[in-house]
């Protein structure tokens, strides 16, 4: 310490030491197996924080989905027809095992995906545990989860998966289908295949009967050809709302019960009356979590107009302080953009923002790794509804800040976009936090908070956000066949 | 024999609480198996269609928020109205599907029956299929089942009058409001209960009704982008087809085919099940702080 200036608090470098056992090559998951793809052909995964490649993982052609298409059915009957109790005791072993090696997939998903540790170890990790967890309890359950029906699984069920979240999204697709009964055919993002990757090694340890669950790693045409196979008797996708259309057209002349989870561009509501200093860290949560990469980021800001500028002032001083930065360190909270073509996404919409007019504030000005993907938060005021960026998913760590005068204009243009999956209203206003989480088209609203989840509580969004829901006992309603049980 | 000259009702389409011919001017001859020409319907078109989305739309509001005490009484006012024109609407369905009287009987007092069940369903629903979840946190979480809000509805030509009144009301349960199309079969029986609905304080606009051949008004209804949700029962591949593609566009909407035969429609079980009217909501997780 010295007398003369002001003290250096500066954080030091707290990078996460454990290092998880990663493979030079991964084949693909199919029947209990790793295996050489069909196709032959491989591509590599990058750390998006580096650049550098992390491993090299398959690529599954139409030969290959067929294969773990038959697999799955082959072990459909085995498994639907184990005793419930069995099946839920699968599900509760996975949950263990992955609470057991939870800090080396958190890192793996930091080191593939680019997000802070902090939250692959506190959000990511816990959170697809618990989905096992949760639902493993339902498999024995389910004729009292839908009385007066017989609930019958749907049988193999293709799963597609985004980047955004890669081992909590493989969770809360594969703990529902396997609770009531069904096989599950997966394939996870392109950019992030290592953790489900990871997973089918942890199904392998708890003796998952093979078939049960196939992981198939590959780009889009992958995820086409399980659409495409008769053998899939039901897709969950969760992705961009451009993708789940493609899906949507591509089954319209099957009857395969579909479930979208696509993309979104949520409002947070802030009122007036709102406890100010809580709502500006639930804004900060809900655009600044996981750089931004989230379907129900709260990317548009309604504030009143009375409070924008006090409201404003504090929002930027507290963006200031985020650490932006390798996302292995404990103290980092916004970690790299998940890959090149992201960012470029993203610096395109930036740019396209300043071309309108609106204004950027960008200050946290820490100098960002010299390697890797990055974007620093930031936000854009004088924005118009019209704007590209507050009408567009961005994807990424940027917010839009709008200004109302009364709860029915903050509503009118909060409702004013084809997407509906989530909103955020703040406001210490009991009667006033139910009107207007009542008046907003989204799946889930946070009221008094933002970004919460959990395997109890159903998620999933309405209008161009897509339809069905995942987790809670609703979850569990799109992997089941409900026959009356008079009938 | 009488030398007075019966009076024949002009059968219009139902939108926005009135009964407007259609735009198009067409009508479409409806004859009994003998022949004889019972009644000319009106061939609803496209335009039809569109202008009963902007009216359900409209209505929207009105329905989807009243109380769920008030639908159900609303919807127990329809079931009054159709037990007092019982007997005309067991006539035009034999007149119209050749049934035998019994049969005809069955299929009306199931249809009444059913809207006294769905009736009783609007202030229960969301009791039964919404919850508070239990959330590893200090939250207050709920799901609340909700309207989807605008419903696209093809109802099938068999069972003519059942399947269009257990479509029909189950959607109104929680609060939807609905553009029904009719197919010609099944269409004067249609005309029956929209002049009841209009008489059941039922809001202008909650329930338009479209007469006629269904092919023209798959995609205007399907791929309007005011509508929410697709429900239909009877649908051919071919259409089931043509209404996931149009579904896809714009914003999204799922599409329901139901697979009830005339035994399934006549099945409370299946028919006024909570599992099909599960279907026909939208569920909204909301998360609050409870801990100080």
């Amino acid at each position: 310490m010295s007398n003369s200036g002001t003290i250096e608090w500066d954080y030091a470098p707290a990078p996460e030491r454990i290092r998880p056992d990663i493979s030079d090559e991964y084949g693909l998951f199919i029947d209990g197996a790793f295996v050489e793809p069909e196709s032959g052909e491989s591509f590599k995964t990058v750390n998006p924080a580096t650049g550098q490649t992390i491993a090299r993982v398959a690529s599954a052609g139409a030969a290959d989905v067929d294969k773990a298409v038959k697999a799955a059915k082959a072990a459909g009957g085995k498994w639907s027809r184990l005793k419930p109790t069995e099946r839920a005791k699968f599900l509760f072993r996975i949950a263990r095992r992955l609470q057991e090696c939870a800090r080396e997939l958190a890192v793996l998903e930091t080191m593939d995906g680019g997000k802070p540790i902090c939250e692959s170890r506190d959000v990511d990790l816990p959170l697809a545990a618990q989905h096992f967890f949760y639902h493993a309890g339902w498999a024995d359950k389910l004729q009292w989860a839908f009385p007066g029906c017989t609930p019958r699984p749907r049988g193999v069920c293709g799963q597609i998966i985004p980047w955004n979240f890669p081992l909590l999204m493989a969770a809360w697709k594969i703990a529902p289908a396997l609770a009531c009964g069904n096989t599950v055919v997966l394939k996870p993002a392109e950019t992030t295949p290592l953790t489900a990757l990871h997973l089918a090694r942890v199904f392998q340890e708890v003796d998952l009967p093979p078939g049960v669950v196939n992981i198939l790693t590959g780009a889009g045409e992958t995820g086409a050809a399980i659409v495409d196979h008769p053998g899939v008797k039901k897709i969950a996708f969760t992705g961009s709302t451009d993708v789940g259309r493609g899906i949507m057209h591509a089954l319209a002349s099957r009857d395969v019960p579909l479930t979208l989870e696509l993309g979104g561009k949520s409002p947070n509501i802030v009122f007036a009356d709102a406890a100010i200093d809580q709502a500006v860290e639930g804004v900060v949560s809900g655009i600044w979590f996981n750089q931004g990469h989230v379907c129900c980021a709260g990317s548009r800001l309604f504030v009143e107009e009375s409070i924008v500028e006090p409201f404003v002032a504090a929002l930027r001083e507290r963006m200031g302080r985020l650490r932006v930065g390798d996302p292995l360190d404990k103290n980092t909270d916004v970690g790299a953009i998940n890959s090149r073509e992201q960012l470029n996404r993203i610096e395109a919409l930036v740019a396209c923002g300043q071309e309108e007019g609106a204004i950027l504030h960008e200050i946290n000005d820490d100098p960002l790794p010299k390697r890797g993907n990055w974007h620093r938060p930031c936000f854009f005021t004088g924005v118009e509804p019209s704007h590209v960026i507050a009408r567009e998913e961005i994807f990424g760590p940027v917010l839009s800040v709008m200004t109302f005068r009364t709860p029915q204009e903050a509503l009118r243009r909060a409702n004013s976009t084809p997407y509906g999956l989530a909103a955020g209203v703040w406001t210490d206003k009991g009667s006033k936090v139910f009107d207007i989480a009542g008046a907003l088209e989204a799946g889930v609203v946070w009221c008094n908070t933002y970004n919460k989840f959990d395997a109890a509580s159903p998620f999933g969004g309405c209008k161009a956000s897509g339809f069905g829901r995942e987790g809670g006992r609703h979850g569990l309603r799109p992997y089941l066949n409900l026959r009356s049980s008079g009938a | 024999m009488s030398d007075r000259l019966d009076i024949i009702k002009t059968c219009k389409l139902f939108i926005g609480g009135k009964s407007p011919r259609s735009e198009s001017g067409r009508t479409i001859p409806l004859s009994d198996s003998g022949g004889r020409v019972l009644a000319r319907i009106a061939h609803a078109s496209r335009k039809d269609a569109r202008d009963a989305v902007d009216a359900a739309s409209a209505a929207l509001g009105a329905w989807r928020d009243s109380t769920a005490y008030l639908r159900g009484q609303v919807l127990y006012r329809w079931s009054e109205m159709l037990q007092s024109r019982r007997g005309e609407l067991v006539e035009t369905l034999q007149a119209t599907t050749s049934m035998r009287v019994a049969a005809a009987r069955k299929e009306v007092d199931a249809s009444i029956d059913r809207v006294v069940t769905m009736a009783g369903w609007c202030d229960k629903l969301d009791q039964l299929l919404g919850c508070r979840n239990p959330v590893a946190g200090p939250y207050h979480n709920h799901t609340l089942a909700r309207a989807r809000g605008v419903v696209a509805v093809f109802a099938p030509s068999s069972p003519a009058l059942l399947g269009l009144v257990t479509l029909t009301a189950a959607a109104l349960v929680p609060g939807n409001t609905l553009v029904v199309s009719v197919p010609t079969e099944a269409a004067l029986g249609a005309v029956l209960l929209s002049e009841m609905l209009a008489v059941s304080d039922v809001p202008p606009g909650a329930v338009n009704i479209l007469t006629g051949p269904r092919e023209e008004l798959l995609e205007p209804l399907g791929g309007h982008g005011a509508v929410h949700l697709v429900l239909g029962s009877g649908l051919a591949k071919g259409e089931r087809t043509t209404l996931r593609h149009a579904a896809a566009d714009s914003i999204l909407r799922p599409v329901i085919c139901l697979d009830l035969d005339e035994a399934g429609f006549h099945d409370d079980a299946q028919a006024a099940s909570p599992w099909l009217l599960e279907g026909l909501v939208d569920f909204k997780t909301i998360w609050h702080p409870a801990a100080i």
